[in-house]
């Protein structure tokens, strides 16, 4: 269900797996109450570091999306589940815009660096403006 | 006591002849973590570690393992049972089997897991039998890192553990690594040339260059505060304004640490005709770090 995650992406990887497990409960492919690999079986799976793993199933309990009960495991919770197909329909429509932009950045000739470049950019530009607010 | 690192060192120096290879060395390492120790060959790494367990002598300052020191022979021996060390040759008598050096081995460690060397006899194919003369590079990288991983030391210190290594076995060595992390707590410090490697199981990375700390950070850290940012000017750029910035025709690029909304305002303001802002990866700060030691 989970694969190794790209090491020289420059994404951390405990956000990659993050996003790995997210993924996972948005597809079905975990569902409410279901348990995840211990930290060590996944360490091992991945071939990471297991402070990694436990750093990325730390954040996932923060956000609500898995419990962690002591001695028995990580395991998604109801709450995460439900908010992950909320989440999950608030992508798809988000996806669409973003498909749309893409498509049409890929017929003026851009490939995916130039792309990925500029998204960058506008991140940057949305952090400043609401820096300049604060 | 849980939070005081498990090496620590301050102003460390180690002189050959006129040579100072390390030069007033300050690193902390903390309990737990697995840093990747990245330099260019000659900065020191190999030195390093050595003087942590004891094969060379710092020429001075101070350095602490587990908070012994380890310019003092009594605190040395201790060192020695808690640290395990795989050097870069990973030399064996030749006439010896692996089943004897194993034996001999473990005869100085009261930890020793047999469970585990059984378990990596097996992952990394090494017969008892072959005698340490006929074993490949690749096949003493495999005995020395399971002497190393079996004796129940709670730091690790590994030069180069996986080169000569093809990548499956390196795969697998890794592996292995992380999963005693996983079952116990240990403390690794690991010199590589292997970016990718580092950037895979470390947590933590330590740069070196010259005998001196020119980085020492989270992974994580790292690569969420470095951005590299590029900006194309109408003309010349103004290089001067920006520290470190590469000047290439009319675009200037430079690698951001923190705050690259500060840096890319500054460019717009300076008459900036198109900024971009790019992830960077591991191997970039290693370079940037590199030339920048280089000037």
């Amino acid at each position: 269900m989970f694969w190794k995650p790209s090491a020289g992406s420059g994404v951390p990887i405990y956000l990659q797996l993050m996003e790995q497990v997210k993924h996972a409960v948005e597809t079905g492919a975990l569902r409410s109450g279901e348990q995840l690999p211990g930290i060590r079986k996944m360490a091992e799976d991945l071939v990471i570091n297991p402070n990694t793993v436990a750093k990325a199933y730390r954040e996932l309990e923060h956000e609500g999306v898995i419990e962690l009960r002591q001695g028995f495991g990580a395991f998604v919770t109801k709450n995460g589940a439900a908010a992950e197909s909320r989440e999950r329909r608030r992508m798809q429509n988000a996806q669409v815009v973003v498909k749309g932009a893409a498509d049409h950045l890929a017929a003026l000739g851009l490939d995916e660096q130039q792309m990925r470049r500029l998204f960058e950019t506008e991140m940057t530009r949305l952090r400043e403006s609401s820096g300049r607010e604060k | 006591m849980d939070q005081e690192p498990v090496i620590v060192t301050r102003e460390l120096r180690k002189v050959y002849g006129k040579i100072s290879v390390i030069d007033g060395l300050n690193l902390e390492v903390p309990r737990g973590s697995i840093c990747g120790l990245l330099g260019r060959n000659g900065a020191g790494k190999t030195t390093l570690l050595k003087m942590f367990v004891g094969l060379t002598r710092p020429t001075s300052g101070e350095g602490r393992i587990f908070g012994l020191r380890i310019d003092r022979s009594a605190e040395r021996i201790e060192i020695r049972q808690s640290a395990a060390f795989v050097s870069e040759d990973k030399m064996f008598p030749g006439t010896a089997t692996v089943a004897e050096i194993i034996q001999f081995t473990r005869a100085f460690y009261p930890r020793w897991r047999s469970d585990l060397a059984e378990e990596y006899l097996r992952t990394f194919d090494l017969s008892l039998n072959t005698h340490a003369g006929k074993l490949s590079k690749g096949a003493r990288c495999r005995l020395a890192l399971l002497l190393a991983m079996a004796r129940g030391a709670d730091l690790l210190l590994l030069d180069e553990p996986t080169a000569g290594l093809d990548p499956a076995i390196a795969e697998q060595s890794l592996q292995a690594l992380v999963s005693l992390a996983g079952q116990q707590e240990i403390t690794v410090l690991f010199a590589s040339h292997q970016i990718a490697e580092v950037e895979q199981i470390a947590d933590r990375v330590c740069m070196i260059e010259k005998g001196r700390v020119v980085l020492n950070d989270s992974l994580d850290e790292l690569k969420s505060s470095y951005r590299r940012v590029q900006f194309v000017f109408e003309s010349k750029p103004p290089a001067a304004a920006f520290e470190n910035a590469h000047e290439d025709g009319r675009t200037l690029s430079l690698l951001v640490k923190r705050n690259p909304d500060e840096v890319v305002a500054r460019g717009t303001s300076m008459g900036a005709q198109s900024v971009d802002v790019a992830p960077v990866t591991l191997k970039d700060i290693f370079l940037e770090h590199m030339n920048g030691a280089g000037k």
